[in-house]
């Protein structure tokens, strides 16, 4: 029997939106007070959606492990941190958009890799304020 | 196709233990959840019909006909229960959100006439949600 089982964690960090590969205008026409050069900062509320067979413990993934991965591949990296210092974004602008991606990749990753659950990553949902959100599911 | 959503909520106990497994194993999977005088949750229902808009109503659904079902087939059975020990499918199975998910899914489908089931949303709490679709 297939389920989908989705989880809520939160964190801070600052980011600031701005392209080198832009004008100092054109980064404030495209980005407005997000460009302000000193950065400012969002509590996060991450969601993650992982589906899969109920397994004959009634479970599709062990919530221990899945807080483990979430705790190491995301909340340590970037959680009361600079996005604009993270070398996840040395290349890329830490627009939500990008964050989320980011973080499916390294949830994604760490699942194939270490095989800790039979489970699929579903999605990610990324809140940015009670207002924003985002949603990725690898493609 | 139209999708329409009722909420509800209702308070229980539970508590996980598997009798294949040995005592420390169920303690080292389930932790605190293992203990065998139970614990609480408020959780929250959430039913989601889909169907066409009928021309003469224009419902997809009778809503208080929804809230019956709900109520007669879930709420009255396990609002203010002890799960393991009161509802039926779950002296068989352990009481996770996943199974309380497909249980819930199995006594509404069979009572909903007019509309189709679409899923079953059941949260333990704000922060961990299971969905289920049906049994494909
Ligand atoms: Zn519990």
């Amino acid at each position: 029997m297939k389920a989908h089982l989705s989880r809520r964690y939160r964190f801070s960090a600052s980011h600031r939106l701005h392209s080198e590969q832009m004008s100092d205008a054109e980064n404030r026409a495209i980005y407005g007070k997000c460009n302000n050069p000193y950065g400012h900062g969002h509590n996060y509320v991450l969601e993650v959606t992982v589906s899969g067979q109920v397994d004959p413990n009634g479970m599709v993934c062990n919530l221990v492990d899945l807080d483990e991965s979430v705790n190491r591949e995301v909340l340590s990296r970037f959680d009361i941190e600079n996005l604009n210092m993270r070398p996840e974004f040395a290349d890329s602008v830490p627009t939500t958009e990008n964050l989320c991606t980011v973080i499916f990749d390294l949830l994604n990753q760490d699942i194939l890799k270490r095989k800790f659950t039979q489970a699929h990553l579903e999605r990610v949902r990324l809140e940015e304020t009670m207002m924003n959100s985002f949603e990725y599911s690898g493609d | 196709m139209l999708y329409l959503t009722r909420k509800a909520e209702f308070a229980a106990s539970h508590y996980y233990h598997n009798p294949e497994l040995s005592p420390e194993e169920n303690r080292r999977l389930f932790g605190k959840c293992n203990n065998p005088n139970g614990h609480g949750h408020n959780y929250v229902l959430e039913v989601t019909v889909k169907g066409e808009i009928d021309p003469h109503s224009g419902f997809v659904v009778d809503l208080k006909q929804l809230k019956e079902t709900m109520h007669r087939e879930v709420l009255d059975a396990m609002d203010h229960r002890f799960l393991n020990k009161e509802v039926p499918e779950f002296r068989t199975q352990i009481p996770t959100t996943e199974n309380l998910a497909i249980a819930i899914w199995r006594r509404l489908a069979p009572k909903l006439t007019n509309a189709k089931l679409h899923r079953v949303r059941v949260y333990e709490n704000h922060d961990l949600f299971v969905d289920f679709y049906g049994e494909e």
